[in-house]
């Protein structure tokens, strides 16, 4: 038989404020232990939650992103269960009322475009850090992260494959980024994803039973995470066993993914809803102005792209993953008119050097203007590709010109006839063996004279003057 | 509603209290007690009422999100039964 | 001037307006009466006379330099549950035993604004759990006119502070009569306002959709003084109300010919205690007499507001409570073995019986299987708690009651049966269950010298209708002045 996996996704962001979800603390990564707290986010005695305006600005433009409907009236509820990086031992959450929800995006899959429903995006306050010391059997707790608020984006149980969760993943990573309510750092945790899994034969309508996976911190670890764990399904279902609904945590040295021993003896959050907190309006003109205010989202921008610059679909996709690189790609297209030669240049080039220094588009010191000027020298031959890439590395380094570099360092493509006729000729000379192969009609040789013309310019010589002066002077030969 | 013993231990669980065999059996009849009161509520028709979480009819206040100072230091860990440096000291979570 | 304790804190303003006395005096004839009866009474858990004293002569600048405002240099006591910065605060428990909030809740702050004379913490049932002040961790307080008796609960040390003249006026809270109740068993004058008429900041939580903090005074002069002062809106509290509330100074003395007092039939029939019906009786004649007229009410789903009431309240409670664990501050258990050990033994050590067990039952009502036949419910009915009220208000301006059913009973009498102890609410929590104001009047005393209380209730933010009723009953009737024997 064969069987299907079902997937849903419950992702975790942290939203961009400056200060925290209930008090006004901030909200800033990397504070010695306990410097960003209060009284509120301490959860001290008789002290009360008020509602950042903000982080429900940014749920509802999120929310208006995933074509969700925003629900006019909303609440706050109580998720109560014990853990010391909780310091109210209930964490402040919606449940029954949630700010938005029946939405839905569309990811890219193999197999093309695929619909994924959002069954809910909800906004709630993030807890605390533990972390366990080493060699004592105690733990330390910092609270500077408790009350940053986050918001809680459920999806339907419509993904099949690890691909398509993944994909599913990126594409909502994506939109939070673009949005600029998230900066969507996995390692640091501001966007946090879990799993919840079954099988089932293929062609049932049924659902399997199910278990929830943890800490994949990664898009790739979400994969493995998934893969194993469909495998796991598979292999028990199909030997007759049972699945148990558990929580299993991701284990990214061993790929595999292990029982967690219920850290709670019962999932039993009694919920109700927050008495310190009113039901939350959000009324008609407030979700219009912000949604006249959304950005281009990326699937939007995709399509442009392929439309306006007629640039192929993938190159369209690259560019389109990250806001701040098709806006500068656009940048770059606007000094200098050949998209595809510039998505090139951005997608090789640009991202290499970007990846290798674990640098951002913003903190670039090669400027748009300046790629721009790159390319037209090439195009203008007055640089070969390859020495252009010297230059790029230059620039990169430096922040200086392209101009500047190509004039200092000497790298102008030399295009002056009469100089290569005399380096040529000299080649030809230098070499009789090779001139008698050619002429014994061993024609390939011709590479080696060019070779020998490149080292012998610094490779600076215009190729195309290269051949063509060779092949003049050769024929001559052979006549 | 009837409780149960298990019941009564369950509930200490969730809520995190030890409690003596004695204290089990005394808050078994007690609760039991008062839940019998409670049954009371099952006479009255209430299945088309809007539950009332609050006595206010407003909505909820939202703040601008301005960071304010923080607590220093000392007074955020004045109270802690154990501290680490700057942090909060607790026995290991046994999973 | 002698026996300064003794007096009103308006008939003290006075005097220290005309310069005749000093809050120091003031202040030192107070802690003298603290030290004379204290022993006897117990009312108070933390007495701070080094910084009451300190209080007292920056009072005294305040008013030699016409700094000074209404309640300048008056003496006042806060119940344990009211954050004080840099005071204990225990709320009555262990848990909090050496709990000092590095924050000031927002009334603290503004009795402080004020120059008024912090002279510490009143005891109170734990966590504000009891009717009886007896399930304080630092033992029961007794009441000043039999000290065998309760004085009601659970801000049973507020209301004996100013019985037994300890403090000029105090703070209570009350979440199902907290404070009527304790006013009626002591003699004195207690005012529960509208919900999210007084800010919650900073006041350690029982049953928050419920709690509300009011004043106990001499008599409704005071009251109304120390309404003016706490009432307001404050944007720390989300269910503070924006509203602007009236001088309520200006409700006093003001004919009340005309109005309508609504007798719901409900409570009356309720009564079973002759001294209570007396002291109703006897009260309805003085309002009729001043012109009032009574007509007849129905609230059909009072009856429920018991079971509604001890349902909601240890729901929210057992939330409320989740965050004393041990971690951040309050009581850890010593020997654990892992943080459960410590979660569970450090709250089985730091809660008294009390807690537990309203812990343990708003549990109960919340978790999975049982909540839309508990909580839910009782959520529902409140509602209908509330459409009763806002009905009977279209006939009304206020409704006249008894407070409690009987006066102030025996220590220990009702600590074995928790569910009898309930049953002392009756009359109070109904009000709360709808977040309307209510007040406490003393009303007499049984034939054997207990005092006995009764209660008007207004519509929301009507707290000058009561201050008008209570003071035209108060100018015609002197239950208010009478003192116990101490």
């Amino acid at each position: 038989m064969e069987y299907e996996a079902v997937i849903g996704l419950e992702i975790h962001a942290q939203l961009l404020t400056s200060s925290k979800a209930f008090c006004s603390c901030s909200t800033k990564f990397g504070a010695q232990p306990n410097m960003n707290t209060c009284p509120i986010c301490q959860g001290m005695p008789g002290t009360l939650p008020v509602f950042n305006k903000r982080a429900l600005e940014y749920t509802i433009k999120m929310a208006l992103a995933c074509n969700c409907s925003i629900n006019g009236i909303s609440r706050f509820a109580r998720k109560n269960y014990y853990y010391p990086d909780l310091p109210k031992n209930y964490q402040i959450s919606q449940y029954e009322l949630p700010v938005s929800e029946h939405g839905w995006v569309i990811i890219e899959t193999e197999q093309g475009p695929r619909k994924i429903g959002i069954t809910r995006i909800h906004m709630e306050e993030d807890a605390g850090k533990l972390v366990h010391d080493e060699r004592n059997p105690v733990s330390y707790v910092d609270y500077n992260r408790t009350g940053v608020p986050l918001i809680e984006i459920v999806s339907e149980p419509d993904m099949r494959t690890p691909e398509e969760a993944s994909s599913y993943l990126k594409t909502l990573h994506s939109i939070l980024v673009y949005l600029r309510i998230c900066d969507g750092n996995m390692e640091e945790g501001s966007f946090r994803c879990d799993a919840n899994v079954s099988v089932r034969p293929v062609g049932t309508v049924e659902f399997g039973t199910k278990t929830e996976l943890k800490n994949m911190n990664s898009f790739k670890n979400v994969q493995k995470g998934l893969h194993y764990e469909i495998n796991r399904h598979t292999e028990i279902v199909r030997e007759g066993g049972r699945i148990i609904q558990e929580t299993r945590l991701f284990d990214p040295t061993s790929g595999a993914t292990v029982s967690m021993r219920s850290k709670e003896q019962a999932h039993d959050y009694r919920y109700f809803p927050d008495p310190d907190l009113l039901p939350l309006r959000v009324d008609e003109e407030w979700i219009t102005e912000i949604k006249n205010g959304l950005p281009e989202l990326p699937a939007e921008k995709k399509e442009r792209f392929i439309k306006d610059f007629g640039i192929p679909p993938y190159d369209a996709g690259v560019l389109t993953a990250s806001r701040e690189l098709a806006e500068y790609f656009e940048e770059v297209v606007n000094y200098f008119n050949n998209p595809k030669l510039v998505s090139n240049w951005i997608m090789t080039e640009f991202m290499r050097v970007l990846k290798a220094d674990e640098s951002s588009v913003k903190d670039s010191l090669v400027k748009p203007a300046q790629l721009a000027e790159l390319l037209r020298m090439i195009e203008d031959g007055k640089i070969s590709g390859k020495i252009a890439k010297t230059v790029f590395d230059e620039m990169w380094a430096t922040g200086f010109s392209p101009d500047k570099i190509v004039l200092e360092k000497g790298l102008l493509q030399v295009s002056d006839t009469s100089e290569l006729e005399s380096i040529i000729s000299k080649i030809l000379d230098d070499n009789p063996a090779e001139v008698k192969k050619y002429l014994d009609g061993k024609t390939q040789v011709v590479g080696f004279f060019v070779g020998q013309v490149m080292k012998a310019s610094k490779g600076k010589a215009n190729p195309g003057l290269v051949n063509k002066i060779l092949s003049e002077q050769l024929s001559k030969l052979s006549a | 509603m009837k409780i149960t013993l298990e019941q009564v231990e369950y509930v200490a669980t969730l809520g995190r209290l030890y409690l003596t065999e004695e204290e089990k059996s005394k808050y078994l009849n007690q609760l039991d007690d008062i839940l019998k009161y409670m049954d009371t509520l099952a006479a009255v028709d209430a299945e088309n009422v809007e539950p009332m979480a609050s006595p206010v009819e407003l909505f909820n206040p939202l703040r601008d999100d301005i960071v304010k100072p923080s607590l220093p230091i000392d007074e955020a860990l004045a109270n802690a039964p154990a501290l680490e440096g700057p942090s909060f000291k607790v026995p290991k979570i046994i999973e | 001037m002698s026996n300064l304790f003794n007096k009103s804190a308006h008939e003290l303003i006075g005097l220290l307006n005309q310069k005749q006395i000093t809050s120091v005096e003031i202040t030192e004839s107070v802690l003298d009466r603290i030290d004379n009866v204290e022993s006897q009474v117990h009312a108070i858990v933390t007495l701070d006379a080094e910084s009451a004293m300190e209080s007292a002569r920056r009072a005294d600048e305040m008013l030699a330099k016409g700094e000074s405002r209404t309640l300048t240099g008056i003496p006042i006591i806060i119940k344990d549950n009211m954050c004080f910065k840099g005071h204990r605060t225990s709320c009555g428990s262990r848990i909090l035993e050496n709990f000092k909030p590095p924050y000031s809740a927002t009334v603290v702050q503004k009795i402080q604004d004020e120059g008024m004379v912090i002279l510490g913490s009143a005891n109170m049932d734990e966590f504000a759990m009891g009717s009886s002040t007896e399930t304080s961790y630092w033992g029961p307080t007794r009441n000043p006119w039999r000290l065998e008796c309760t004085p009601g609960g659970s801000s049973g040390g507020s209301a004996a502070c100013v019985a037994a003249c300890e403090s000029i006026v105090s703070l209570g809270s009350d979440t199902g009569g907290s404070i009527r109740l304790p006013a009626s068993f002591c003699g004195v004058t207690g005012f529960k306002p509208t919900y999210g008429a007084v800010s919650r900041f900073g006041l350690v939580a029982y049953a928050s959709s419920l709690d509300q903090i009011g004043p106990f005074g001499r008599d409704v002069n005071d009251i109304a003084l120390a309404l003016n002062l706490i009432c307001g809106h404050d944007p720390m509290d989300s269910t503070s109300a924006p509203v602007e509330h009236p001088d309520f100074t200006t409700f006093l003395n003001k004919s009340v010919k005309g109005m309508t007092l609504g007798a719901p039939s409900q409570f009356f029939d309720k009564i079973e205690n002759k001294d209570v019906e007396n002291v109703l009786v006897e009260a309805r004649r003085v309002f009729e007499d001043l012109g009032v007229k009574f007509v007849e009410l129905s609230l059909p789903h009072l009856d429920y507001g018991i079971a509604a009431y001890y349902i909601i309240a240890p729901c929210e409670a057992s939330s409320n409570l989740a965050r004393y664990d041990g971690v951040k501050y309050g009581y850890r258990a010593k020997n654990i073995d892992g943080m459960i050990d410590m979660y569970c033994k450090s709250r089985a050590d730091g809660f008294g019986d009390e807690t537990k067990r309203r812990i343990m039952l708003g549990t109960y009502a919340l978790s999975s299987g049982y909540y839309d036949a508990y909580y839910l419910k009782a959520a529902k009915i409140r509602t209908l708690i509330t459409q009763d009220f806002k009905k009977a208000f279209e006939s009304c301006d206020a409704i006249f009651c008894p407070t409690a059913p009987a006066p102030a009973f025996r220590l220990g009498e009702k600590t074995d049966d928790p569910m009898q102890m309930y049953l002392t609410d009756v009359f109070t929590i109904p009000v709360n269950m709808a977040g309307l104001p209510g007040v406490s009047l003393p009303g007499g005393l049984s034939l054997d010298g207990l005092p006995i209380g009764f209660q008007l209730i207004s519509s929301h933010f009507q707290e000058s209708r009561l201050i008008q009723l209570s003071s035209a009953f108060q100018s015609h009737t002197a239950h208010h002045l009478a003192r116990p024997a101490l």
